[in-house]
């Protein structure tokens, strides 16, 4: 009989040796990193040290000091007042609303023309398809920056003057802008608007909630009438509340200009002109592809479980194209925020152009464009965090 | 009870399937909606072109002369100030007399180009082909050898300037922007944070404020007694512009590459570049030539903006042409057009290629 005898077990595996060789990928690799985080700080060094020399020999003095001293240039536009003593940080603040409020009115703008120009693309009708065609090929092959100023002479040479304005109902387009009826501005506006944002979120808490009871037990409610009704019910107890004020003031022609109303200024209005017509260009290509990328087995398997048209497209079609279409447009919003920085050239305040103003009357240009960059950044990385928690939910849920 | 044969009619004719009247039927007028669509859209579009056609045409003036477009001002166009000014307006400062240099070294860059985007021509001897046309191309615009008299930089404008702006910043571009998409798939934390940081601040700012940089900070960077011209700056700052959305470009190829390729040549031992550079690179590049050529497109319309540093390029020579002028400045917009069409041309030109390559890859990727 064999006494079993049981085998040792075997030694612990030997410590893995640490160290930095060039024989081992591991030791390789922290050789790499050492040697690329070095150069890129000997670079910044070198630049920095010179930087100061430079500035010390040219006499150019460095600091943000400048920026509490008052700014004293005249800015055309403003959301903000200003008056003589007011300070570099209110003329920044103001290029940055301007810049803001031109990305802001362009984004929408151009999210509507171009998803039109967009969904025209398969329109059955040979006459839109070909324009819609045509529109984007023209206007995504010219520089935005040669658009823009062909716009800017456009509302300062080609159009009429104020006296001889294209009057339609209470809109005019001169060469004094484009000028348009706006409400008396009044208790029952704000109210009104609080009454919409309030809609607005209530109607999103609904909307979650009935997307998770159609999970759940795949009973539909009404998610648009609902949405509907809260928005615009809210919206009309707030005016309501207010008063119902009804006060509209119309634009009139004046003897200098047009009077009363809102307006938008020529810079204004070719500056906004300029980057919708370019982005919607863009814009309506990605709607175009997003929509083309669902397959046509999508629409046949939709109307082969009995889903109307319009079902088939909300449930089905969308959701599938959405997930295409917004990682572009997301930088096709940037980058019309970041094209309206081409306002320097044809004279609206915003951001650059206040920047650039600055740097020629202080001389501090690292200081001036740093800002810049601040913000523009900054604008960037919300921008786009938005949106990957927008992509995040219309992303493909996967294992 | 006794029936007899009844044949039925035949089914009528089929409509009407091929030719023009079928052709209308089913693309203009299917349905009463869209018949009404028809109609209301061929009147608009006939009213502009109306329209446009008195200014453009018929009412335009052709020839170089002040009075005529003087007195037609408004109601058409003054397509003599393109017949005037369009020499300045293409070329730029560059001395009259010499226009013969950049007109040759431009059809020779665009020459090099247009072969460089037929693949018959993918072989060893094409980079050998731009290092030569490079060279030719700088002795030819810069003179100061062979006889040629000498034109500093800041004399060149004009179309050649865009072109050779576009051009060689691309390219200097494209071999950074491959580094900075490996780097930023690299799995060494320290190389992929500094390639990261590196696109995505580059892609956070507008071209404007790095063209800034470029002619107000870079002078300040450099150590004492270094004078970089400025035509040098503004190339660097496209380069490294456009290498940062050249990069994320190519990291979408990258990524678009299936895992088992690596791991297939792992398996044949091969190392980390030569992985690079025999497998993954041909492949991934191939598949994003249509996204390149987009940012290639893309370049060449933003070169516009380096009329804001004071590079007179297409957009900056006909303002310089107009702007000293008062006689011609009120007709810049008919200018405009010109140089337009200028842009125009060329950009749709390269999205048609864009376009052939595209219908090229997908035919390659049927077996």
């Amino acid at each position: 009989m064999s006494n079993q005898s049981m085998i040792e077990a075997r030694p612990l595996p030997a410590k893995k040796r640490r160290s930095i060789s060039w024989n081992s990928r591991e030791g390789r690799s922290v050789i790499y990193q050492v040697v690329a985080i070095a150069s890129v700080a000997t670079l910044i060094w070198l630049l920095v040290r010179n930087t100061l020399r430079n500035m010390r020999e040219r006499g150019i003095q460095s600091g943000y000091d400048f920026m509490g001293q008052p700014f004293g240039f005249d800015v055309s536009e403003t959301m903000i007042p200003y008056d003589v003593m007011s300070t570099y940080w209110t003329a920044f603040s103001i290029g940055m609303l301007n810049t803001l409020k031109v990305a802001l009115i362009g984004i929408v703008l151009a999210t509507i023309l171009g998803t039109l120009i967009g969904v025209g693309r398969f329109s059955p009708n040979f006459l839109l398809r070909k324009i819609c065609y045509w529109y984007v090929e023209f206007f995504r092959n010219v520089p935005i920056y040669l658009q823009l100023l062909i716009w800017y002479i456009v509302f300062t040479e080609v159009l009429p003057s104020f006296e001889e304005a294209w009057q339609v109902g209470h809109f005019y387009l001169s060469k004094n802008g484009f000028s348009f009826p706006w409400p008396v501005w009044q208790l029952g506006q704000t109210l009104a608007l609080i009454g919409l944002v309030l809609g607005v979120v209530g109607s999103w808490l609904y909307a979650r909630k009935a997307s998770k009871h159609f999970d759940l037990t795949g009973q539909q409610r009404p998610v648009l009438l609902v949405s509907l009704a809260l928005i615009v019910g809210l919206a009309l107890l707030g005016w309501l509340a207010g008063g119902a004020p009804t006060g509209w003031s119309l634009p009139v022609k004046g003897d200098f200009q047009i009077e009363e109303g809102a307006a938008f200024s020529p810079e204004f209005s070719a500056l906004l002109l300029g980057l919708v017509l370019y982005t919607a260009s863009f814009i309506a290509e990605i709607v175009r592809s997003g929509i083309s990328s669902v397959s046509l087995g999508q629409h046949e398997a939709a109307a082969s479980l009995g889903l109307s048209k319009r079902q088939s497209m909300r449930l089905v079609v969308l959701p599938q194209a959405l997930r295409v279409i917004i990682p572009p447009l997301t930088s096709q919003y940037l980058n019309l925020t970041k094209n309206s920085s081409l306002a320097v050239a044809i004279g609206y305040p915003d951001l650059v152009s206040i920047a650039n103003t600055t740097l020629n009357q202080t001389g501090r240009a690292i200081e001036a464009l740093s800002i810049v960059m601040l913000v523009y950044l900054t604008l960037s990385l919300i921008t786009s965090a938005l949106m990957n928690w927008f992509n995040a939910s219309a992303a493909i849920q996967e294992r | 009870m006794q029936q007899t044969y009844q044949p039925i009619d035949a089914r009528p004719m089929p409509g009407l399937s091929t030719g023009v009247l079928a052709w209308l039927k089913t693309n203009l007028f299917s349905s009463p909606g869209n018949s009404i669509k028809t109609l209301v859209v061929l009147a608009i579009v006939l009213w502009a072109l109306y329209g446009a056609m008195g200014w453009t045409l018929t009412n335009a003036v052709f020839g170089a002369s002040l009075e005529a477009c003087n007195s037609l001002r408004g109601i058409g166009a003054c397509w003599g100030v393109v017949t005037e000014k369009g020499r300045l307006i293409v070329m730029g400062r560059y001395p009259d007399t010499e226009h013969w240099r950049p007109v040759i070294a431009t059809a020779l860059m665009l020459g090099v180009v247009g072969i460089s985007c037929m693949p018959r021509f993918w072989n060893k001897a094409l980079p050998l082909i731009w290092v030569v046309m490079l060279v030719v191309y700088f002795t030819l615009m810069k003179g100061g050898v062979l006889g040629l008299t000498e034109v500093p930089t800041d004399q060149w404008g004009g179309l050649p300037l865009t072109v050779m702006l576009t051009v060689v910043s691309m390219t200097m571009a494209f071999p950074l922007s491959v580094f900075v998409a490996l780097g930023r798939r690299s799995n060494m934390p320290a190389i992929k944070t500094l390639c990261t940081l590196y696109v995505e601040l580059i892609r956070g700012v507008p071209l404007i404020t790095v063209l800034f940089m470029a002619s107000f900070m870079l002078p300040l960077f450099m150590p004492e007694g270094v004078q970089i011209d400025v035509l040098i700056r503004v190339v660097v700052g496209i380069t490294l512009f456009s290498a940062a959305y050249m990069a994320e470009v190519v990291r979408g190829g990258l990524q678009a590459l299936p895992k088992g390729q690596t791991e297939a040549a792992a398996t044949l031992g091969l190392s980390y570049w030569q992985t690079q550079r025999k497998i993954v690179l041909p492949q991934a590049l191939s598949m994003v030539v249509p996204s390149l050529m987009n940012t290639f497109i893309g370049m060449f319309k933003d070169t516009s903006l380096v009329t804001i540093v004071s590079l007179y390029e297409l957009t900056g020579a006909l303002a310089l042409a107009l702007n000293a002028d008062a006689d011609w400045r009120p007709f810049k917009l008919e200018a405009y057009f010109f140089i337009t069409l200028i842009y125009f041309v060329f950009c749709f030109a390269m999205s048609r290629y864009s376009l052939w390559v595209e219908k090229r890859t997908a035919v390659s990727k049927v077996r």
